[in-house]
């Protein structure tokens, strides 16, 4: 029999998947029955983009996690990876659809004018690549090249975080918090490639 | 023998019989309606009734928007960087004693006592603002026009623009006691001398038939209804004349997002998003109430204002 730990992989999958699309639930219900504050559009947009760049940096402390704690939870990586893409997606649809009615000029002007908006259009555009190849068939498929493909999301969380420290007027603690948890996570790739070399022998 | 003198209140503290009066039908309506169900909306901390005659200049066909909303979803930075902030943590200001200095190059430079200015004719002015963020109010203001203030202190012909300057108190306002302040304080702001003699040009001291919040930058602001709202400086404790231009407290935390002008300019974006249209608060209804609304150049106020700039350039002057 399988030990605890996988067979209980697949209902803990599935409450993470439930308590994770909670917060953009509970902030659809209070928007559209006008619960969400003065300015309901910019808070859910806010609510949905602050989640996605969460779900991104949880996706990428697992493997940290696994190297220096020896906790592995290598089997809900996925899961949190694809909460961040549905979380963009909800933010760029908020966006396009609540926030600017599906005002394509303004839209087209805002992503190839804009930096702030292009560095969210390109997280988007990754995280949404890296959703449609998370499955077993592109696994097998790309072989070599899905792990090559899937360090983006490297890419994808430096373009999120300064997309998040763009769009507040001054630039705030908060969002320099996590900017510096998502160096912090790239540094450690960094350190964790670079070259191991012996120890010098006591002089 | 010294005669005793009863301490006797100054007029200005002293309630108008008519707005007692109507004190007391506003609260015999609000038991009535509490009978009902419905309440009035609570009135801010501090903040007392202010009889206005409505303004010749006010906005015709406005909608203002619910006061609630007005005083508890604004930027006031030197309270925190959210706007729920102002409302939550200004409980602790101090509007009074207030008094405001207004000299530089003027003939006759003057220190007004706050409870003075609130004895002169009063107006209510309902203008639209609109932030920088691309959101947007109807406010019904109560003040007076900033011309009559700078013509009592006569200014000399060489004085070209007006500087403002807000109160500088970090026990009572918690940002400005930050380790990292976004601003550098006091925030000061400017006009030149033209825009600020504009007989729309206002110093507010009140709103919605009551003295000004403390988070709406009691006891005395600044309302510029053509330009952007961070151009209304609050809590004013200085205006000086001068002959150069002001430093502005956002044109130096970014040059190239906020200028001195800072009119409200649908056709110049903010480098980071569009200035075109803005989202009205407020409205009710939640995701499906009110939808944007395009930006109008000037605000709304071009037919009074457009000519101060005629000859301009102002993508370059924005």
């Amino acid at each position: 029999m399988a030990p605890w730990h996988a067979r209980s992989a697949g209902p803990i999958r599935l409450a993470l998947y439930g308590f994770g699309l909670l917060p953009a639930a509970v902030s659809f219900v209070l928007g559209a029955t006008d619960r969400l504050g003065a300015d309901p559009v910019n808070t859910f947009e806010r609510t949905l983009g602050l989640w996605a760049l969460r779900f991104l940096i949880l996706s990428l402390c697992v493997t940290p996690l696994r190297d220096l704690t020896g906790i592995n939870l290598l089997r809900y990586r996925r899961a949190l990876g694809l909460l961040a893409f549905w979380y963009a997606l909800f933010h760029l649809s908020a966006y396009v659809a609540l926030d600017q009615g599906f005002d394509l000029l303004t839209l087209l002007a805002d992503v190839t004018k804009r930096p702030f908006i292009i560095l969210g259009m390109v997280a988007f555009t990754i995280l949404a690549a890296l959703a449609a190849t998370s499955n077993g068939w592109s696994i097998r498929r790309l072989g070599r090249r899905w792990k090559v493909l899937h360090r983006l999301a490297y890419a994808a969380a430096i373009c999120a975080a300064i997309h998040f420290i763009l769009s507040f007027k001054v630039i705030r603690a908060e969002t320099l918090l996590y900017g510096g948890v998502v160096s912090g996570l790239l540094a450690y790739r960094v350190w964790r490639a670079m070259p191991r070399r012996a120890k010098p022998p006591p002089a | 023998m010294r005669v005793f003198r009863y301490p006797a209140p100054p007029s200005s503290a002293i309630t108008p019989p008519a707005l007692w009066l109507s004190r007391r039908a506003m609260l015999a309506a609000a038991a009535g309606a509490g009978l009902t169900g419905s309440i009035l909306p609570p009135r801010p901390a501090g903040a007392a009734e202010l009889a206005a005659r409505p303004g010749a200049l006010s906005g015709t066909g406005l909608k203002p928007t619910p006061l609630r909303d007005v005083t508890h979803y604004n930027n006031f930075y030197e309270f925190g960087l959210e706007k729920t902030d102002p409302a939550e943590r200004s409980g602790a200001f101090h509007p009074r004693p207030w008094t405001v200095r207004v000299d530089g190059m003027v003939a006759k430079p003057r220190t007004y006592d706050i409870d003075a200015l609130l004895t002169r004719p009063l107006e209510e002015r309902t203008y639209r603002m609109r932030c920088v963020e691309a959101w947007s109010m109807v406010i019904p203001w109560i003040g007076f026009a900033l011309r009559d203030l700078l013509a009592e202190v006569e200014p000399l012909g060489s004085a070209k623009y007006v500087a403002f300057e807000s109160v500088v108190r970090p026990s009572e306002m918690p940002e400005q006691g930050g380790v990292l302040p976004v601003l550098d304080w006091p925030y000061v702001e400017g006009l030149r001398l033209d825009e600020a003699m504009h007989p729309l040009t206002i110093l507010a001291v009140g709103l919605y038939g009551q003295t000004l919040p403390n988070q709406n930058g009691a006891p005395i602001r600044l309302v510029v209804p053509w330009k952007y709202g961070f151009k209304g400086i609050k809590s004013i404790v200085r205006i000086r004349l001068t002959d150069r231009q002001p430093r502005t407290s956002w044109n130096l935390r970014a040059p190239d997002e906020y200028g001195f002008y800072a009119n409200v300019n649908p056709a110049v974006d903010h480098p980071r998003w569009s200035q075109a249209s803005e989202r009205p608060i407020g409205a009710g209804g939640g995701f499906f109430g009110a939808a944007r609304q395009p930006t109008l150049p000037f605000n709304g106020y071009g037919e009074q204002v457009a000519g101060l700039y005629a000859g301009m350039d102002l993508r370059r002057d924005f």
